[in-house]
Protein backbone atom coordinates (compact mmCIF):
# COMPACT_ATOMS: atom_id res chain seq x y z
CA UNK A 1 0.00 0.00 0.00
CA UNK A 2 2.60 2.43 0.90
CA UNK A 3 4.61 1.76 -2.40
CA UNK A 4 1.43 2.27 -4.48
CA UNK A 5 0.84 5.21 -2.53
CA UNK A 6 4.08 6.59 -3.40
CA UNK A 7 4.35 5.44 -6.76
CA UNK A 8 1.17 7.63 -7.29
CA UNK A 9 2.42 10.37 -5.30
CA UNK A 10 5.99 10.24 -7.63
CA UNK A 11 3.66 9.90 -10.56
CA UNK A 12 1.88 12.62 -10.22
CA UNK A 13 4.97 15.12 -9.25
CA UNK A 14 6.58 13.50 -12.51
CA UNK A 15 3.37 14.17 -14.92
CA UNK A 16 1.93 17.76 -13.21
CA UNK A 17 6.21 19.05 -13.94
CA UNK A 18 6.00 17.48 -17.88
CA UNK A 19 9.40 15.51 -17.39
CA UNK A 20 11.57 15.91 -20.02
CA UNK A 21 10.88 12.45 -20.72
CA UNK A 22 13.41 11.01 -23.74
CA UNK A 23 11.73 11.38 -27.16
CA UNK A 24 12.58 9.64 -30.40
CA UNK A 25 10.80 6.82 -29.62
CA UNK A 26 8.87 5.75 -32.86
CA UNK A 27 7.13 2.80 -34.29
CA UNK A 28 10.05 0.59 -35.44
CA UNK A 29 10.34 0.02 -31.51
CA UNK A 30 6.87 -1.46 -30.91
CA UNK A 31 7.27 -5.55 -30.50
CA UNK A 32 4.61 -8.01 -31.23
CA UNK A 33 4.42 -11.20 -29.91
CA UNK A 34 5.95 -14.32 -31.35
CA UNK A 35 4.00 -16.43 -33.17
CA UNK A 36 2.94 -18.38 -36.48
CA UNK A 37 3.29 -15.97 -39.24
CA UNK A 38 3.49 -13.05 -37.41
CA UNK A 39 6.32 -11.28 -39.76
CA UNK A 40 4.24 -11.96 -42.77
CA UNK A 41 0.80 -10.97 -40.78
CA UNK A 42 2.86 -7.48 -39.44
CA UNK A 43 3.98 -6.66 -42.67
CA UNK A 44 0.82 -6.33 -44.10
CA UNK A 45 -0.55 -4.51 -41.19
CA UNK A 46 2.03 -2.14 -41.37
CA UNK A 47 1.33 -1.05 -44.75
CA UNK A 48 -1.17 1.03 -44.08
CA UNK A 49 -0.87 2.01 -39.84
CA UNK A 50 1.66 1.47 -36.64
CA UNK A 51 1.49 -2.12 -35.06
CA UNK A 52 0.44 -0.22 -31.56
CA UNK A 53 -3.32 -0.41 -33.21
CA UNK A 54 -3.31 -3.84 -32.26
CA UNK A 55 -1.56 -4.08 -28.91
CA UNK A 56 -4.22 -1.26 -27.70
CA UNK A 57 -7.20 -3.09 -29.09
CA UNK A 58 -6.01 -5.78 -26.89
CA UNK A 59 -6.83 -8.22 -25.24
CA UNK A 60 -10.92 -7.43 -25.47
CA UNK A 61 -11.86 -8.66 -28.98
CA UNK A 62 -12.35 -11.95 -29.83
CA UNK A 63 -12.04 -14.19 -32.87
CA UNK A 64 -15.08 -13.25 -34.22
CA UNK A 65 -14.44 -9.06 -33.22
CA UNK A 66 -10.93 -9.79 -35.01
CA UNK A 67 -12.21 -11.13 -37.78
CA UNK A 68 -14.44 -8.00 -38.44
CA UNK A 69 -12.58 -5.47 -37.60
CA UNK A 70 -9.62 -7.09 -40.87
CA UNK A 71 -12.33 -7.57 -43.18
CA UNK A 72 -13.49 -3.81 -42.42
CA UNK A 73 -9.59 -3.39 -43.44
CA UNK A 74 -10.52 -4.82 -46.71
CA UNK A 75 -14.03 -4.04 -47.57
CA UNK A 76 -13.66 -0.17 -46.56
CA UNK A 77 -9.87 0.27 -46.78
CA UNK A 78 -9.49 -1.24 -49.60
CA UNK A 79 -6.09 -3.65 -47.91
CA UNK A 80 -5.20 -6.16 -50.59
CA UNK A 81 -5.30 -8.84 -48.42
CA UNK A 82 -6.62 -12.55 -50.04
CA UNK A 83 -9.36 -14.65 -48.04
CA UNK A 84 -5.70 -16.73 -47.05
CA UNK A 85 -4.33 -13.43 -45.99
CA UNK A 86 -7.36 -12.62 -43.43
CA UNK A 87 -7.59 -16.04 -41.98
CA UNK A 88 -3.70 -15.81 -41.14
CA UNK A 89 -4.39 -12.28 -39.79
CA UNK A 90 -6.93 -13.52 -37.59
CA UNK A 91 -5.44 -16.00 -36.24
CA UNK A 92 -1.97 -14.51 -35.40
CA UNK A 93 -4.46 -11.61 -33.31
CA UNK A 94 -6.59 -14.01 -32.10
CA UNK A 95 -4.41 -16.19 -31.10
CA UNK A 96 -2.33 -13.18 -29.06
CA UNK A 97 -3.82 -10.40 -28.91
CA UNK A 98 -8.09 -11.44 -28.18
CA UNK A 99 -9.88 -11.73 -25.01
CA UNK A 100 -13.56 -12.50 -24.60
CA UNK B 1 14.76 4.80 -28.31
CA UNK B 2 12.95 2.08 -26.21
CA UNK B 3 14.06 4.07 -23.18
CA UNK B 4 11.03 5.71 -23.61
CA UNK B 5 8.74 2.75 -24.06
CA UNK B 6 10.66 0.60 -21.56
CA UNK B 7 10.00 3.56 -18.49
CA UNK B 8 6.27 3.96 -19.14
CA UNK B 9 5.58 0.19 -20.38
CA UNK B 10 5.56 -1.08 -16.63
CA UNK B 11 2.45 0.58 -16.18
CA UNK B 12 3.77 3.48 -14.82
CA UNK B 13 1.60 5.80 -17.50
CA UNK B 14 -1.04 7.50 -15.47
CA UNK B 15 -4.32 7.25 -17.30
CA UNK B 16 -5.45 3.30 -16.92
CA UNK B 17 -4.31 3.84 -13.25
CA UNK B 18 -6.48 6.85 -12.96
CA UNK B 19 -9.67 5.53 -14.88
CA UNK B 20 -9.25 2.57 -12.33
CA UNK B 21 -10.98 4.79 -9.83
CA UNK B 22 -14.08 5.77 -11.51
CA UNK B 23 -15.01 1.69 -12.78
CA UNK B 24 -13.55 2.59 -16.41
CA UNK B 25 -9.99 1.11 -17.25
CA UNK B 26 -8.02 1.12 -20.58
CA UNK B 27 -7.48 -1.97 -21.87
CA UNK B 28 -4.15 -3.64 -20.73
CA UNK B 29 -2.56 -2.86 -24.16
CA UNK B 30 -3.64 0.24 -24.26
CA UNK B 31 -1.66 1.46 -21.27
CA UNK B 32 1.33 -0.60 -21.53
CA UNK B 33 1.91 0.36 -25.13
CA UNK B 34 1.26 4.36 -24.19
CA UNK B 35 4.83 6.38 -23.92
CA UNK B 36 5.17 10.10 -23.67
CA UNK B 37 6.41 11.64 -26.91
CA UNK B 38 6.96 14.40 -28.67
CA UNK B 39 6.09 15.22 -32.10
CA UNK B 40 8.17 18.42 -33.55
CA UNK B 41 7.05 21.05 -31.82
CA UNK B 42 4.57 19.59 -29.81
CA UNK B 43 5.68 19.36 -25.85
CA UNK B 44 5.23 15.50 -24.38
CA UNK B 45 2.22 14.00 -25.05
CA UNK B 46 0.80 10.55 -24.61
CA UNK B 47 1.23 8.77 -27.52
CA UNK B 48 -1.65 6.17 -28.11
CA UNK B 49 -0.55 5.11 -32.49
CA UNK B 50 2.20 6.23 -33.90
CA UNK B 51 1.24 6.19 -37.63
CA UNK B 52 -1.22 8.26 -38.25
CA UNK B 53 -0.54 10.16 -35.08
CA UNK B 54 -2.78 10.04 -32.44
CA UNK B 55 -1.50 11.64 -29.20
CA UNK B 56 -3.46 12.67 -26.06
CA UNK B 57 -3.00 15.77 -23.85
CA UNK B 58 -2.28 15.06 -20.07
CA UNK B 59 -4.71 16.05 -17.61
CA UNK B 60 -2.38 18.29 -15.89
CA UNK B 61 -2.18 20.64 -18.81
CA UNK B 62 -5.99 21.29 -18.64
CA UNK B 63 -5.62 23.23 -15.52
CA UNK B 64 -4.97 26.20 -17.81
CA UNK B 65 -7.94 28.28 -19.16
CA UNK B 66 -6.85 27.19 -22.67
CA UNK B 67 -5.02 24.97 -23.65
CA UNK B 68 -1.39 25.58 -24.90
CA UNK B 69 -0.65 25.13 -28.66
CA UNK B 70 2.54 22.32 -28.02
CA UNK B 71 0.20 20.79 -25.61
CA UNK B 72 -3.12 19.73 -28.10
CA UNK B 73 -3.86 16.36 -28.73
CA UNK B 74 -3.58 15.21 -32.02
CA UNK B 75 -5.52 13.05 -34.33
CA UNK B 76 -5.46 11.85 -37.48
CA UNK B 77 -7.29 9.25 -39.67
CA UNK B 78 -4.81 9.21 -42.50
CA UNK B 79 -1.16 10.93 -43.15
CA UNK B 80 -0.78 14.24 -41.55
CA UNK B 81 -0.12 16.81 -44.54
CA UNK B 82 2.58 18.81 -45.14
CA UNK B 83 0.78 22.03 -47.03
CA UNK B 84 2.76 25.70 -48.15
CA UNK B 85 1.01 28.73 -47.92
CA UNK B 86 2.35 29.68 -51.14
CA UNK B 87 0.48 26.90 -52.95
CA UNK B 88 -2.37 26.43 -50.80
CA UNK B 89 -6.19 27.25 -52.09
CA UNK B 90 -9.29 26.51 -51.20
CA UNK B 91 -11.84 25.31 -53.47
CA UNK B 92 -15.61 25.86 -52.90
CA UNK B 93 -17.52 24.64 -55.23
CA UNK B 94 -20.33 21.63 -55.39
CA UNK B 95 -23.94 21.45 -57.21
CA UNK B 96 -25.06 23.58 -55.17
CA UNK B 97 -22.74 26.54 -55.55
CA UNK B 98 -23.72 29.27 -58.09
CA UNK B 99 -20.12 30.27 -59.13
CA UNK B 100 -17.80 28.21 -57.91
CA UNK B 101 -14.62 29.66 -56.37
CA UNK B 102 -11.23 29.35 -55.42
CA UNK B 103 -9.62 31.22 -52.81
CA UNK B 104 -5.51 31.62 -51.89
CA UNK B 105 -4.90 32.53 -47.97
CA UNK B 106 -4.29 36.16 -49.11
CA UNK B 107 -7.51 36.35 -50.69
CA UNK B 108 -9.61 35.32 -48.00
CA UNK B 109 -7.83 37.63 -45.47
CA UNK B 110 -8.34 40.38 -47.58
CA UNK B 111 -11.78 39.74 -48.82
CA UNK B 112 -13.46 38.44 -45.07
CA UNK B 113 -13.72 39.80 -41.49
CA UNK B 114 -11.84 37.73 -39.21
CA UNK B 115 -13.49 36.25 -36.59
CA UNK B 116 -12.70 34.46 -33.41
CA UNK B 117 -14.54 31.93 -30.86
CA UNK B 118 -13.54 29.93 -27.71
CA UNK B 119 -14.15 26.64 -28.40
CA UNK B 120 -13.66 23.16 -26.89
CA UNK B 121 -12.45 20.69 -29.35
CA UNK B 122 -12.96 17.17 -28.26
CA UNK B 123 -12.59 14.08 -30.22
CA UNK B 124 -15.89 11.83 -30.51
CA UNK B 125 -14.13 8.96 -28.90
CA UNK B 126 -12.58 10.84 -26.13
CA UNK B 127 -12.31 8.36 -22.93
CA UNK B 128 -13.33 5.30 -25.58
CA UNK B 129 -10.61 3.43 -23.93
CA UNK B 130 -13.15 3.40 -20.35
CA UNK B 131 -15.48 1.67 -21.68
CA UNK B 132 -16.51 -1.07 -19.82
CA UNK B 133 -16.98 -3.53 -22.14
CA UNK B 134 -14.31 -1.86 -24.45
CA UNK B 135 -15.12 -1.33 -27.87
CA UNK B 136 -12.45 -0.58 -30.70
CA UNK B 137 -10.86 2.65 -32.15
CA UNK B 138 -8.24 4.33 -30.43
CA UNK B 139 -8.29 3.48 -26.92
CA UNK B 140 -8.41 7.36 -25.54
CA UNK B 141 -8.31 8.10 -22.48
CA UNK B 142 -9.23 11.79 -20.81
CA UNK B 143 -7.29 14.03 -22.91
CA UNK B 144 -8.61 13.73 -26.74
CA UNK B 145 -9.70 17.39 -26.33
CA UNK B 146 -8.62 20.95 -25.48
CA UNK B 147 -9.73 24.45 -25.30
CA UNK B 148 -8.48 27.24 -27.46
CA UNK B 149 -9.14 30.62 -29.03
CA UNK B 150 -9.86 30.36 -32.82
CA UNK B 151 -9.59 32.98 -35.35
CA UNK B 152 -10.27 33.26 -38.80
CA UNK B 153 -13.61 33.93 -41.35
CA UNK B 154 -16.83 32.64 -41.19
CA UNK B 155 -17.73 29.50 -42.97
CA UNK B 156 -20.71 31.34 -44.36
CA UNK B 157 -19.27 34.48 -45.75
CA UNK B 158 -16.92 32.15 -47.99
CA UNK B 159 -19.90 30.20 -48.90
CA UNK B 160 -21.84 33.42 -49.82
CA UNK B 161 -19.40 34.06 -51.92
CA UNK B 162 -19.74 31.31 -54.11
CA UNK B 163 -23.72 31.69 -54.15
CA UNK B 164 -25.38 29.35 -52.27
CA UNK B 165 -28.38 27.76 -54.43
CA UNK B 166 -31.74 27.33 -53.02
CA UNK B 167 -30.96 23.82 -53.46
CA UNK B 168 -28.05 23.29 -50.49
CA UNK B 169 -28.84 21.06 -47.84
CA UNK B 170 -25.70 20.34 -46.68
CA UNK B 171 -21.78 21.43 -47.14
CA UNK B 172 -19.07 18.90 -47.94
CA UNK B 173 -15.52 19.24 -46.40
CA UNK B 174 -12.23 17.95 -47.67
CA UNK B 175 -8.91 18.59 -46.35
CA UNK B 176 -5.44 17.08 -48.05
CA UNK B 177 -4.85 14.27 -45.62
CA UNK B 178 -4.88 11.30 -47.98
CA UNK B 179 -5.33 7.36 -47.45
CA UNK B 180 -2.73 5.46 -47.68
CA UNK B 181 -4.19 3.09 -50.48
CA UNK B 182 -7.67 3.60 -52.22
CA UNK B 183 -9.85 3.82 -49.14
CA UNK B 184 -12.02 6.37 -48.13
CA UNK B 185 -11.09 10.11 -48.03
CA UNK B 186 -12.24 11.94 -44.84
CA UNK B 187 -14.46 13.96 -46.11
CA UNK B 188 -17.18 15.03 -43.80
CA UNK B 189 -20.35 17.60 -44.57
CA UNK B 190 -22.66 19.83 -42.23
CA UNK B 191 -26.13 20.42 -42.48
CA UNK B 192 -26.46 23.73 -44.24
CA UNK B 193 -27.80 25.54 -40.60
CA UNK B 194 -24.97 24.50 -39.05
CA UNK B 195 -22.44 25.95 -42.08
CA UNK B 196 -24.13 28.83 -41.54
CA UNK B 197 -23.71 29.53 -37.96
CA UNK B 198 -22.30 32.60 -37.32
CA UNK B 199 -19.76 31.27 -34.91
CA UNK B 200 -18.47 28.40 -37.26
CA UNK B 201 -15.18 29.51 -38.78
CA UNK B 202 -12.36 28.90 -41.32
CA UNK B 203 -10.00 29.07 -38.65
CA UNK B 204 -6.37 29.68 -39.25
CA UNK B 205 -5.38 30.45 -35.92
CA UNK B 206 -5.57 29.06 -32.33
CA UNK B 207 -4.52 31.01 -29.09
CA UNK B 208 -3.00 33.62 -31.59
CA UNK B 209 -0.53 31.57 -33.38
CA UNK B 210 -1.06 30.26 -36.86
CA UNK B 211 -2.16 26.66 -36.55
CA UNK B 212 0.45 23.79 -36.66
CA UNK B 213 0.78 20.97 -38.82
CA UNK B 214 -0.60 18.95 -36.52
CA UNK B 215 -3.69 20.86 -35.73
CA UNK B 216 -4.51 21.49 -39.35
CA UNK B 217 -2.35 24.34 -41.00
CA UNK B 218 -2.80 26.24 -42.82
CA UNK B 219 -6.76 26.06 -42.31
CA UNK B 220 -9.54 23.84 -41.03
CA UNK B 221 -13.12 24.19 -39.87
CA UNK B 222 -14.13 25.50 -36.65
CA UNK B 223 -17.57 23.62 -35.12
CA UNK B 224 -18.31 25.26 -32.15
CA UNK B 225 -20.71 22.98 -30.00
CA UNK B 226 -20.09 20.13 -32.38
CA UNK B 227 -17.31 16.95 -31.67
CA UNK B 228 -14.00 17.28 -33.84
CA UNK B 229 -15.05 14.77 -36.44
CA UNK B 230 -16.37 17.60 -38.07
CA UNK B 231 -13.61 20.14 -38.14
CA UNK B 232 -11.52 19.07 -40.42
CA UNK B 233 -8.12 20.00 -40.68
CA UNK B 234 -5.81 20.56 -43.75
CA UNK B 235 -8.91 22.43 -45.23
CA UNK B 236 -8.28 22.39 -49.34
CA UNK B 237 -12.39 22.07 -50.43
CA UNK B 238 -15.48 23.07 -49.33
CA UNK B 239 -18.77 21.93 -51.38
CA UNK B 240 -22.41 22.95 -50.98
CA UNK B 241 -24.31 19.91 -52.11
CA UNK B 242 -27.85 18.93 -52.65
CA UNK B 243 -27.99 15.81 -51.70
CA UNK B 244 -27.10 14.17 -48.60
CA UNK B 245 -23.40 13.41 -48.44
CA UNK B 246 -22.64 9.41 -48.65
CA UNK B 247 -19.00 9.27 -47.91
CA UNK B 248 -17.88 6.16 -45.60
CA UNK B 249 -16.63 8.43 -43.03
CA UNK B 250 -20.39 10.46 -43.31
CA UNK B 251 -22.75 7.28 -43.41
CA UNK B 252 -21.23 4.58 -41.74
CA UNK B 253 -18.46 6.10 -39.83
CA UNK B 254 -19.03 8.24 -36.55
CA UNK B 255 -22.44 7.18 -36.07
CA UNK B 256 -25.05 6.64 -32.96
CA UNK B 257 -27.62 4.88 -32.58
CA UNK B 258 -31.06 6.97 -33.02
CA UNK B 259 -32.68 8.38 -30.42
CA UNK B 260 -30.07 6.84 -28.38
CA UNK B 261 -29.03 10.46 -26.70
CA UNK B 262 -31.35 12.68 -27.99
CA UNK B 263 -33.11 13.73 -31.15
CA UNK B 264 -31.06 13.97 -33.90
CA UNK B 265 -29.44 17.61 -35.02
CA UNK B 266 -28.33 16.65 -38.63
CA UNK B 267 -31.54 15.10 -40.26
CA UNK B 268 -30.47 14.61 -43.58
CA UNK B 269 -28.03 12.17 -42.56
CA UNK B 270 -30.08 9.98 -40.77
CA UNK B 271 -31.05 6.55 -41.18
CA UNK B 272 -33.56 4.06 -39.61
CA UNK B 273 -31.17 3.39 -36.72
CA UNK B 274 -28.63 5.61 -36.14
CA UNK B 275 -27.34 9.27 -37.02
CA UNK B 276 -23.98 11.07 -36.79
CA UNK B 277 -22.95 12.06 -33.78
CA UNK B 278 -23.23 15.97 -33.40
CA UNK B 279 -23.31 17.83 -30.16
CA UNK B 280 -20.79 17.41 -27.33
CA UNK B 281 -22.79 16.26 -24.30
CA UNK B 282 -22.54 17.84 -20.98
CA UNK B 283 -19.05 16.49 -19.00
CA UNK B 284 -16.63 17.44 -16.15
CA UNK B 285 -12.76 16.70 -15.57
CA UNK B 286 -10.90 16.82 -12.28
CA UNK B 287 -8.05 18.20 -12.99
CA UNK B 288 -6.26 19.36 -10.54
CA UNK B 289 -4.27 17.97 -7.87
CA UNK B 290 -4.03 15.36 -10.11
CA UNK B 291 -6.71 12.26 -8.82
CA UNK B 292 -4.89 9.32 -7.17
CA UNK B 293 -2.94 12.19 -5.51
CA UNK B 294 -1.83 12.33 -1.78
CA UNK B 295 -3.32 15.62 0.13
CA UNK B 296 -1.94 16.55 3.64
CA UNK B 297 -4.64 15.35 5.95
CA UNK B 298 -6.55 18.56 8.36
CA UNK B 299 -5.36 20.82 5.48
CA UNK B 300 -7.61 23.05 3.33
CA UNK B 301 -6.78 21.64 -0.71
CA UNK B 302 -8.58 23.70 -3.97
CA UNK B 303 -9.81 20.92 -6.43
CA UNK B 304 -9.73 22.14 -9.59
CA UNK B 305 -11.79 21.18 -12.75
CA UNK B 306 -13.23 22.03 -15.75
CA UNK B 307 -16.94 21.44 -17.38
CA UNK B 308 -18.38 22.56 -20.74
CA UNK B 309 -21.34 21.10 -23.05
CA UNK B 310 -22.35 21.92 -26.68
CA UNK B 311 -22.80 25.17 -26.11
CA UNK B 312 -25.92 26.44 -23.70
CA UNK B 313 -22.85 26.89 -21.47
CA UNK B 314 -22.64 25.18 -17.83
CA UNK B 315 -25.04 26.23 -15.27
CA UNK B 316 -23.76 24.73 -12.09
CA UNK B 317 -21.11 21.75 -11.33
CA UNK B 318 -21.60 20.42 -7.71
CA UNK B 319 -19.31 17.76 -6.25
CA UNK B 320 -20.14 14.90 -3.37
CA UNK B 321 -18.10 13.50 -0.61
CA UNK B 322 -20.34 10.28 -0.11
CA UNK B 323 -20.50 8.72 -3.24
CA UNK B 324 -23.38 11.32 -4.74
CA UNK B 325 -25.90 11.03 -1.45
CA UNK B 326 -25.12 15.02 -0.94
CA UNK B 327 -23.81 17.02 -3.06
CA UNK B 328 -22.28 21.00 -2.91
CA UNK B 329 -21.89 23.66 -5.71
CA UNK B 330 -18.14 24.27 -6.70
CA UNK B 331 -17.37 27.71 -7.42
CA UNK B 332 -17.50 28.34 -11.15
CA UNK B 333 -14.53 30.53 -13.11
CA UNK B 334 -14.90 33.28 -15.31
CA UNK B 335 -16.99 32.46 -18.25
CA UNK B 336 -14.72 32.22 -21.46
CA UNK B 337 -17.93 31.64 -23.71
CA UNK B 338 -20.64 29.29 -24.15
CA UNK B 339 -18.53 27.38 -26.51
CA UNK B 340 -15.28 26.65 -24.02
CA UNK B 341 -15.29 25.13 -21.10
CA UNK B 342 -15.16 26.43 -17.39
CA UNK B 343 -13.03 26.42 -14.43
CA UNK B 344 -14.37 25.54 -11.51
CA UNK B 345 -12.83 25.00 -7.79
CA UNK B 346 -14.10 23.64 -4.30
CA UNK B 347 -12.41 23.50 -0.78
CA UNK B 348 -11.54 20.29 0.27
CA UNK B 349 -9.92 20.19 4.10
CA UNK B 350 -9.60 15.55 4.68
CA UNK B 351 -10.33 15.47 8.12
CA UNK B 352 -8.72 11.74 7.95
CA UNK B 353 -6.32 10.12 6.70
CA UNK B 354 -6.97 7.37 3.93
CA UNK B 355 -8.81 7.36 1.21
CA UNK B 356 -11.65 9.78 -0.32
CA UNK B 357 -13.87 9.36 -3.53
CA UNK B 358 -14.70 12.58 -4.44
CA UNK B 359 -17.21 12.83 -7.39
CA UNK B 360 -18.12 15.97 -9.55
CA UNK B 361 -21.17 16.70 -12.08
CA UNK B 362 -21.99 19.49 -14.43
CA UNK B 363 -25.35 20.42 -15.50
CA UNK B 364 -25.78 22.25 -18.55
CA UNK B 365 -28.08 25.64 -18.98
CA UNK B 366 -30.02 23.11 -21.55
CA UNK B 367 -30.86 21.20 -18.07
CA UNK B 368 -29.51 18.33 -19.56
CA UNK B 369 -26.43 16.43 -16.74
CA UNK B 370 -23.77 14.12 -16.82
CA UNK B 371 -24.72 10.63 -17.10
CA UNK B 372 -24.71 8.58 -14.11
CA UNK B 373 -24.13 5.12 -15.72
CA UNK B 374 -22.22 4.50 -19.20
CA UNK B 375 -24.70 4.84 -22.20
CA UNK B 376 -22.81 2.10 -24.30
CA UNK B 377 -22.95 2.38 -27.87
CA UNK B 378 -20.92 0.69 -30.47
CA UNK B 379 -18.33 3.45 -31.47
CA UNK B 380 -17.68 4.18 -28.02
CA UNK B 381 -19.05 7.78 -27.96
CA UNK B 382 -20.35 10.32 -25.75
CA UNK B 383 -18.50 8.91 -22.46
CA UNK B 384 -19.80 11.30 -19.82
CA UNK B 385 -19.93 9.42 -17.00
CA UNK B 386 -20.27 11.06 -13.60
CA UNK B 387 -16.25 11.08 -12.87
CA UNK B 388 -15.46 9.87 -9.25
CA UNK B 389 -11.74 10.07 -7.86
CA UNK B 390 -9.55 9.05 -5.54
CA UNK B 391 -7.35 11.10 -2.86
CA UNK B 392 -5.13 9.71 -0.20
CA UNK B 393 -4.79 11.85 2.76
CA UNK B 394 -1.37 11.52 4.96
Amino acid sequence: MLRELATRWLLAGLLSACPAIANGADETGIVLAEGESRDRVLAMCSMCHSLDYIVINSPFLDRTAWDKTVRKMVTVMDAPLTEEDVAMIVNYLASHYGGD
Amino acid sequence: MLATSGVLASGLLLPGRLAAAEGGELPAGAAASAVLDALPGKRPLIKRTFRPPNYETPVAQFRHEFTPNDAFYVRWHMGVPDLRLAEWRLRVAGPAAKSPREFTYTELLRSFRMQEVAAVNQCSGNRRGLFAPHVPGVQWGYGAMGNAVWRGVRLKDVLEEAGIAASALEVGADGADLPTLTGPDFVKSLPLWKALDADTLIAFEMNGELLSRWNGFPARLVVPGWTATYWVKALTELRVLDRPFDGFWMKTAYRVPMNLFGPSSFESQDTDHNSPITAIRVNSLFVDPAPGATLEVGKQHEILGIAWDGGAGVRRVEWSLDGGANWREATLGRDLGRYAWRQWRFQFKPALAGMHTLLARAQSRDGSMQSEVLIQNPAGYHHNVVQRVDYHAA
